[in-house]
């Protein structure tokens, strides 16, 4: 392996640390804003021009609040938990090409940090352990909301991974490959996979509201038992990492549905870079409108909606397929 | 270079966190202990090139160790130490180093002896993902058909265990109708 391949790496790895943690800050601004304006508020206002500068001021109190560890908790589980939810999500995005290939001082720049052959499986499969880091928290926490929250994340990730797995196979059969490149590239001469996979589209995207933990599955850190679920006990930093962990998580979700499903960055002109962002955005924004407009649901009826209705739904949605695509 | 630092990296994490998840008596320590361990051993995959097994090995063991979380949290007081008891500790350490030193000697008799041989050679120009479909369909074909079945009988089974009753619901009954049922239940028990 030569140096600078690596140093290459290391750059690219960096620059996808800065910028999402980041935008986990602005995205908090955007979801405050957004649901403010379908609630008729204005939201944020005060700190900066229309309230920009919230996102400095909440991180500057979340790095100068004090770190309590309560007495009675399991302690080391307990300051792992939040390091997990973040770690996890930045690692899915090693495989998730952000941008098209470009030149940048006569060098190509692949703005992907790994293209693993088996990108689409290796994201999911790191965004999965992300669950680890709820559940982990309310179980170490010695609060019995805490640990309801805990075994409610158990219940989310039972339910949700099955039907990821199972609504992905039928584009991974027409695609023939788990590399998310492949997958730009396939749509690039046949079309986007959303208009022959319709079933497979819409069953992820419910799929991915579970996996991000937002409403209406937000059932983690429950809203109507007034206090945060899993982050009851937690303070300062180590509540804001789950917090980044959740919104980088929802960012790289809404860049992996385009481009398994909406073609991607396209042939990789400027324009399909542009488009990307778009869709990520249209996504990014659909989990805030969601959450807007639709009540949560309990975890009973998440688990009937994903065993009994959305699992035969992506089973049968994968033998038709199979079936055309040996007929 | 990166391989040796990465392997000796990942084999003495995944020495450690089974050493937890052994010594330990703290469910919770154990529990995490045991799936951090499990996904460092996928590194092991990555490092050798099997980058599907890898993947796969992340994925089923995340989702089993989350099924031996949902037991604790119904078992232990998971913040609070196990009582465990020890009977004869000679018996147990016997015991466990004579499988250890058996489970060694099986893996190492076909290496030592130079007996092992490729049945299916790599084919060019296919990843490693294909190649586990190939060998799947054509050499393990039955295995795989059978644990299948296997699989299948096992979700029979419990969906008969975990189904009695699942067409009632607490919710939509009035409370009479509950102190119905639970006096049919303490009939069935008595």
């Amino acid at each position: 392996m030569d140096n600078a391949y690596l140093i290459e790496t290391i750059i690219k790895v960096v620059v996808i640390l800065l910028i999402f943690s980041a935008l986990a800050g602005i995205g908090t601004y955007f979801e405050r804003k957004v649901l403010a304006f379908m609630q008729r508020r204005l939201g944020p206002m005060n700190v900066g021009p229309f309230g920009l500068l919230q996102v400095g001021a909440d991180g500057i109190k979340l790095f100068t609040k004090e770190d309590i560890i309560p007495t009675n908790v399991v302690g080391p589980i307990f300051k792992i938990a939040p390091v997990i939810t973040a770690a996890t999500a930045f690692m899915a995005a090693a495989a998730i090409p952000f941008l098209p290939s470009f030149e940048l001082f006569g060098h190509e720049v692949h703005p992907i940090v790994a293209d693993i052959n088996i990108g689409i499986l290796y994201v999911l499969g790191v965004m999965a352990v992300g669950l680890f880091g709820p559940l982990l928290g309310g179980m170490a926490s010695a609060n019995k909301f805490s640990l309801l929250s805990a075994a409610r994340a158990a219940a989310v990730f039972i339910s949700y991974e099955v039907v990821t797995g199972l609504a992905i196979l039928a584009p991974i059969m027409m695609v023939g490959s788990l590399s998310l490149i492949d997958f730009n590239n396939y749509q690039i001469e046949h079309g986007w996979i959303v208009w022959s996979q319709p079933v497979a589209f819409v069953l992820f995207w419910i799929a991915a509201f579970a996996e991000t933990g937002r409403t209406p599955f937000h059932l983690i850190a429950n809203d109507h038992e007034i206090i945060d679920g899993f982050g009851t006990e937690y303070s300062g930093m180590r509540w804001g990492l789950f917090f980044i962990g959740e919104y980088a998580n929802m960012f790289f979700i809404s860049f992996v549905i385009p481009i398994l499903f909406l073609g991607g960055f396209g042939d990789g002109s400027v324009l399909g870079a542009v488009a990307l962002f778009g869709k990520m955005a249209f996504f990014f924004f659909f989990f805030l409108w969601t959450r807007a407009a639709w009540p949560d649901v309990r975890p009973d009826q998440l688990m009937w909606l994903c065993w009994k209705v959305l699992m035969p739904v992506a089973v049968i949605n994968v033998v038709i397929t199979g079936l055309v695509m040996m007929f | 270079m990166f391989e040796a630092v990465a392997f000796y990296l990942f084999a003495f994490l995944t020495i450690v966190m089974f050493y937890i998840t052994v010594t330990t008596s703290q469910a919770l320590f154990a529990l995490t202990a045991l799936a951090a361990g499990m996904i460092f051993i996928s590194a092991f995959f990555f490092i050798l090139g099997a980058d599907f097994l890898g993947a796969v090995q992340i994925i089923v063991y995340t989702g089993a160790v989350m099924a031996l979380y949902a037991f604790g949290m119904m078992f232990f007081d998971t913040t609070r130490k196990v009582k465990e008891k020890n009977g004869n500790k000679y018996i147990v350490v016997g015991l466990a180093t004579l499988s250890a030193v058996m489970v060694v000697a099986i893996f190492m008799a076909p290496i030592v002896s130079t007996n092992i041989q490729v049945f299916y050679p790599e084919i060019e120009g296919v990843g490693n993902t294909q190649m586990v479909g190939i060998v799947l369909f054509t050499k393990y074909l039955i295995p795989f058909e059978v644990a299948a079945v296997m699989l299948l009988v096992a979700m029979v089974a419990g969906i008969v265990l975990a189904g009695k009753k699942m067409d009632l619901s607490l919710t939509k009954m009035n409370a009479e109708q509950i102190k119905e049922i639970e006096e049919k239940d303490k009939k069935v028990l008595s």
